[in-house]
């Protein structure tokens, strides 16, 4: 398994650890039981649907500026948390107005080589129509689909695939 | 390539005997045909020259490994240990002891004998009927010595058609994607061999990201998806002369590449503001043409052998599935209705089936269906596998197939293998490094 990194557990898992770890020595042994919970919860707790929520590979175009969304299985359309890290995208494109970005459309390992490079494409362009919604001229946005060829995870389970599903915004100057 | 054409000396018309022995592809084969390949005799001054020239000691004897393990990775034939064989390669050239040969069990037998005539590599084989002690065929070639493993595949190519009733896949190539490294950074180079894996050359270096090459069935030209300088476009390599261009002048990712069945044109998918279509290029006037208009996803475009027809994959109906349409495009029809994806239909060369990549619940299988899509078979199962192509006879299917990695993401790998129609005869194809996208091509010589 990998290491546990706690700031991917979900707050109230964690919670309920410290709560434990304050109570006598009888409860020790339930508290073990229960971190190894925690530990199998964590993949869940990064998840919603299969879309992932955790922050464990996102890099950030600026202090508080993620660089990319994640999509469900088979789909290019954007979350709430998606369209919330895209309007601060926007926003710090607007206020960096000579920065040109690449958005590159990445699908999971799960689904035939051709399908997934036009559907990279798809989520690439989803994020881009919603940049644009928010203000950005479409001659600083470009588009690159990389399929299935690129993953950040290379593990076979769902929360690896949940991560490659992703459109990520590069910056190209 | 100029130095592998093939001078054909037929001296002996086959044989034409009624009754002999058959082998039925059409059903799995459990009990391959015991045949006896005898080592093609040669004599000793031949056998010195080509020693010389070729760097083998018994160029006789290696052509004949050639031919024992094509026919074995048929799955149709049974080769006989040559430890057991009785008679002397000559001897039984001229005129074999067919008791003996029936001791061993071999129902045919093959012979042939190697010279060195000017410099030139002469070859003559026979194949016999063990069981009713007949001739059944009887040809010789002369080619450069070089092209000692094609003669090999000649060989079986004739014995297989002989046997079978159907034109064989031995002598023919495979175009893939050689791969390396992790996979969040795999390197993948184009890579060419003979069918049976012997002369791997890679075609890249790897510089940039390639997939999906493709063969063009009527000359040694192949299409492909090249990331160079990041721009992904359907690129025509001549594998000649070296010479690659960037296939017509679109604004945006062109992929998923397939010649059509006279070579004159490219077919592929453009993708567009998040909307992929099938396109044409004429390859001679340059022309291009949109077949299919649909805001949904329409790619993996093939055409049925007579030109008339392309199977498609599409999720116009909100998934991937297979579609078939009037090569310009008009009379659209869903063909897949089984549970699950459908992808990667590919039109078989003899024209009644479509193979594909299906994914039901977690698992993906290589498959067939008719053109209309009834009687859908699944030849395998695997928990990662696409991309199946036909051998030129329609009779095998070359597809790769990923590995699940660890916890750790690690024990990754891809590799290429093969089926029979039937279903049997799965088997790993070796290549040097891990594999994928194959492309299998038509028959070099006829």
């Amino acid at each position: 398994m990998k290491k546990l990194v706690i700031r991917n557990i979900d707050q109230g898992a964690l919670m309920k650890l410290n709560k434990i770890l304050k109570n006598t020595f009888l409860v020790l042994f339930a508290c073990l039981v229960l971190s190894a919970c925690a530990t199998s919860k964590k993949s869940t707790g990064q998840m919603q649907g299969d879309v992932y929520t955790g922050t464990d590979t996102v890099e950030y175009l600026a202090s508080g500026v993620p660089d990319r969304v994640f999509f469900a299985t088979n789909e290019s359309v954007l979350t709430t948390a998606s369209r919330e890290t895209l309007r601060k995208q926007a926003a710090w494109l607007r206020k960096n107005s000579d920065i040109t970005i690449v958005l590159e459309g990445h699908a999971d390992e799960r689904g035939t080589r051709e399908y997934n490079l036009a559907l990279g494409e798809r989520r690439a362009n989803a994020a881009k129509d919603y940049l644009m919604t928010y203000g950005i001229s479409s001659n600083r946005i470009s588009v690159l689909s990389y399929g299935k060829e690129r993953p950040v995870d290379s593990g076979s389970n769902p929360l690896a695939w949940s991560k490659n599903r992703r459109s990520v915004s590069v910056k190209a100057n | 390539m100029r130095n592998l054409i093939i001078l054909f000396l037929i001296f002996i018309v086959p044989t034409n005997a009624l009754g002999l022995i058959e082998v039925d592809i059409t059903r799995g084969n459990l009990n391959p045909l015991p045949i006896a390949v005898s080592p093609l005799s040669i004599d000793d001054e031949s056998k010195k020259s080509f020693e010389k020239t070729l760097k083998k000691k018994d160029i006789g004897s290696e052509i004949s490994k050639v031919i024992e393990k094509n026919l074995k990775t048929s799955g149709l034939f049974n080769p006989l240990d040559k430890n057991a064989f009785l008679q002397a390669p000559d001897i039984a050239h001229l005129k074999p002891r067919f008791e003996d040969w029936n001791l061993i069990k071999a129902q045919a037998l093959i012979t042939g004998k190697v010279k060195n005539v000017d410099d030139k590599l002469r070859v003559e084989f026979r194949l016999w009927d063990v069981l009713a002690g007949k001739e059944m065929m009887a040809l010789a070639f002369t080619t450069v010595p070089n092209n000692w493993r094609r003669v090999g595949h000649i060989i079986t190519d004739k014995v297989y058609e002989r046997l079978t009733g159907e034109k064989g896949y031995f002598d023919t190539r495979i175009i893939y994607v050689a791969e390396d490294g992790p996979k969040t950074k795999r390197i993948k180079k184009l890579a060419i061999m003979d069918q049976d894996g012997a002369n791997n050359k890679f075609l890249t270096l790897g510089n940039e990201l390639v997939l999906t090459p493709r063969f063009n069935p009527t000359s040694q030209m192949v299409t492909y998806l090249s990331y160079f300088r990041n721009l992904p476009r359907v690129y025509l390599l001549d594998i000649e002369t070296g010479i690659q261009e960037v296939v017509g002048d679109f604004p945006g990712m062109t992929f998923a590449p397939r010649f059509s069945p006279d070579g004159k044109k490219i077919i592929m998918s453009f993708a567009k503001d998040g909307n992929s279509d099938i396109y044409t290029m004429d390859l001679e006037n340059r022309i291009v043409e949109k077949i299919t208009n649909h805001p949904s996803i329409d790619t993996s475009p093939s055409y049925s052998p007579d030109g008339k027809f392309i199977c498609f994959n599409s999720d116009r109906s909100g998934y991937q599935q297979i579609y078939v349409m009037k090569s310009d495009g008009s009379n659209v029809k869903r063909i897949s209705f089984g549970n699950g994806l459908y992808g990667t239909p590919v039109w078989s060369p003899r024209g009644d089936l479509i193979a594909f990549t299906k994914l039901h619940k977690g698992k993906f299988y290589i498959g067939v269906m008719r053109t209309d899509g009834s009687g859908e078979r699944l030849l395998t199962e695997n928990f990662y596998q696409e991309a199946p192509s036909w051998s030129p006879n329609g009779r095998v299917l070359i597809f790769y197939r990923e590995t699940k990695t660890d916890d750790k993401g690690e024990g990754f790998s891809a590799k290429l293998w093969s089926i029979d129609l039937t279903g049997y005869n799965e088997r790993l194809v070796d290549t040097p490094t891990d594999a994928s996208d194959p492309s299998w091509s038509s028959l070099l010589s006829n």
